[in-house]
């Protein structure tokens, strides 16, 4: 492999690898503060994409899409938390995964009666359609540049939220202990139900970035989660951190293998997560 | 974890359940039992769906050639997971007992499938999926194929490759059957002819991250690429492939699948594409225009490649039944008599092979304006080695 070769796949790698990120950080948001194991986070990606791809065709402005769609499913997460999570936090696991795989058929047959089966594809904005030179015989798209800064931004913010601010304060108290927060007078189900809100609409807005680059099909939701999972549990479940280091690690590892041993590309991030496994059974950055 | 178990179940047989209340309990008389094994949810849902509504509309169309015999319809889904293929067919086979089998689409539940009805009374009816094997070393008596084997949309494309000039090729697609036999059979004519594949790469099915590879085949810079990807698979990979600014400079190619239901969502991405197929949509063929009009006319929009395969497995059956004078209990006559059926199909009349897969055109078609143009016919009365099968 040339210098060149392995620096356009290493920006490939760390270009999905934020991706990759930005939908595991709600999963795990939710998962370290709520003690929830949400298993249709991937169908809120699902809903993103197609929310975005159906508003595009409706409005013609990507942007507008959106916003729309981001929106909507905030809302949509705010709904699912007090109809449904709610009811689980006393619960064990098993419940909640019940609960949660239930969810997944429905948002299934949801997307199949509203929008049908085929397979769909949103356009890039114009404003981002370009690609700049890359090599002698090839150009990188800017929206994918894009989307990495997009994923970037929203790591820092989030970042930011966590560390910096009194609703992450909140958050982290809530993490380490539950009721030593609602006991200092802190409405506490209020909070849980925006930590996930706010992980619905992480997962969402990974559906609309990923929507002009992927294609928008049935049960692409499903695939985008076992990923996840494993971006999760090589982290440390719970940990924005150890996700986002996870996600890159996941990324860079899965690019190289596509080209160096594609018949195996599938296998090898499993092969790296349980060897991560078997030095730190937590995960690298467990709590 | 038995708790687990005992749910799982639970809820597999609710799903199994769903599936069987849509068909409609017997009336009277002997009625013609359909089992259909199509995807109506996951990745190839629509596919599954292009195909049983081919198929229905067939039997409505000919519904005179059944001599007053009802038909019952058992539909199952098979989610496209080879997994769940054995069980579905047998309870077909032994609990529905149904005259006909029509499924699947994927290659994988086709293996899963004809383990269980290989060499049983029933007849199988293949509406898509093209694994060699199906009429190569597992052929028999009573599966039929109205769709294509893998090897014949690919083979024809060596050809085309070579007449077109181009020496080097990278070849790319998905790490299954499908996937595999296409290449192969595009590389047995291309190098046969004197053309080299500089690269073979099988990705994992359904993994649809192409961006590495994309960019590998820009570090290679072949002369064309052949590939073979369906679905969702196709829309992605086109479109990588024109974000990173390889279209046109180096024309892609490809089993006739990359462009058939994908090219509104691929848009510009995919103009220029060429592909080999037995079938296109603008096809000047008189039963072509019959067909799409009278199938627009029950479902409101025109029908794809997999509702033509699913209304020539249709066919087969009315046709079939008609000849019989509406008796189908005796299957030996029933498949002496498909062997025989010239099948009057959109995509040109066709007949069945000795190893009962269809025996037809393959046509070079480009995409120009978003539309599969056809360009020449590949390939005349292409029929299929079937390497393996001893019928």
């Amino acid at each position: 492999m040339s210098a060149e070769l392995f620096f356009v796949q290493l920006v490939n790698g760390i270009q999905y690898g934020l991706l990759l990120f930005l939908i595991a950080s709600g999963l795990t948001l939710i998962f370290g503060v709520m003690g929830i194991l949400n298993l249709a986070h991937g169908s809120m990606y699902m809903v993103g994409a197609y929310l975005v791809w159906y508003f595009a065709a409706v409005t013609g402005s990507f942007t507008a899409a959106a916003a729309l769609s981001a929106v909507i499913a905030l809302g949509l997460g705010i709904l699912i938390e007090r109809l449904l999570i709610q009811r689980l936090y006393n619960r064990n696991h098993l419940d909640q995964v019940l609960l949660t795989i239930g969810m997944i058929f429905v948002f299934n047959a949801l997307q199949s009666i509203l929008w049908g089966n085929d397979p769909h594809g949103v356009s890039v904005p114009d404003a981002l359609s370009g690609s700049i030179p890359f090599t002698d015989n090839s150009s990188y798209p800017i929206y994918r540049i894009f989307a990495a800064l997009v994923c970037i931004g929203i790591a820092a913010a989030l970042y930011f939220v966590v560390s910096k601010t009194r609703l992450g304060m909140l958050i982290r108290a809530g993490e380490s202990n539950r009721e030593m927060v609602e006991a200092l007078g802190v409405n506490i189900k209020n909070l849980y139900t925006i930590v996930f809100a706010i992980g619905v609409m992480l997962a969402a807005i990974s559906g609309i970035i990923a929507a002009p680059i992927r294609s928008i099909v049935p049960g692409m939701g499903e695939s985008v989660l076992i990923t996840c999972f494993v971006v999760v549990v090589i982290g440390g479940m719970g940990s924005i951190k150890g996700a986002f280091v996870g996600a890159l690690l996941v990324g860079v590892i899965s690019t190289f293998a596509a080209v160096l041993i594609p018949s195996m590309s599938n296998m090898i991030i499993y092969i790296f997560m349980i060897l991560v496994l078997l030095v730190k059974p937590q995960g690298l950055f467990s709590k | 974890m038995n708790r687990t178990k005992t749910l799982a179940r639970a809820i597999l047989a609710t799903t199994l359940c769903a599936g069987l209340s849509t068909s409609a309990l017997a009336a009277a008389g002997d009625p013609i039992k359909i089992g259909l094994m199509l995807p109506f949810s996951g990745i190839y849902a629509q596919l599954g769906e292009a195909g049983r509504d081919g198929l229905k509309l067939a039997l409505k169309e000919k519904v005179s050639e059944l001599h007053g015999s009802p038909i019952e319809f058992i539909e199952l889904d098979t989610e496209a997971k080879p997994s769940r293929a054995p069980e579905l067919a047998s309870s077909l086979l032994n609990q529905h007992k149904v005259d006909f089998v029509i499924g699947p689409v994927h290659s994988g539940v086709a293996m899963g499938m004809i383990k269980m009805l290989r060499g049983k009374d029933t007849i199988m009816i293949i509406p898509n999926a093209g694994s060699a094997a199906a009429t190569g070393p597992l052929c028999a008596p009573n599966i039929f194929r109205t769709s294509f084997s893998s090897w014949q949309p690919s083979y024809p494309m060596g050809k085309v490759a070579l007449e077109k000039g181009y020496k080097k090729i990278y070849a790319i697609s998905w790490n299954y059957g499908m996937g595999q036999e296409s290449l192969d059979a595009f590389e047995e004519s291309f190098t046969a002819g004197g053309g080299e594949i500089v690269k073979k790469v099988l990705l994992p099915f359904p993994s649809t991250n192409f961006q590495p590879n994309v960019s590998d085949i820009a570090d290679q810079n072949p002369d064309a690429v052949f590939t073979f990807f369906a679905g969702g698979g196709a829309i992605k990979f086109v479109k990588d492939f024109d974000a990173m600014g390889l279209r046109g400079k180096i024309p892609l190619m490809g089993s006739g699948f990359l462009t058939e239901g994908t090219l509104t969502a691929q848009g510009d991405a995919a103009e220029g594409v060429m592909t080999g197929l037995h079938y296109a949509e603008q096809l000047d063929v008189p039963k072509n225009h019959e067909f799409r009009e009278a199938f627009n006319t029950e479902y409101g929009h025109y029908p794809d490649i997999y509702a033509v395969q699913g209304y020539d497995a249709g066919q087969a059956i009315t046709n079939t039944v008609n000849l019989l004078k509406g008796d189908i209990s005796d299957k030996q006559a029933v498949i002496s008599i498909m062997e025989g059926l010239i099948i009057d199909s959109p995509r040109g009349a066709f007949t069945f092979s000795k190893a009962h897969n269809p025996i037809q055109n393959i046509y070079l078609r480009e995409v120009k304006d978003g539309v599969n143009v056809v360009q020449s016919i590949a390939a005349e009365a292409l029929e299929d080695p079937a390497r393996g099968c001893k019928l």
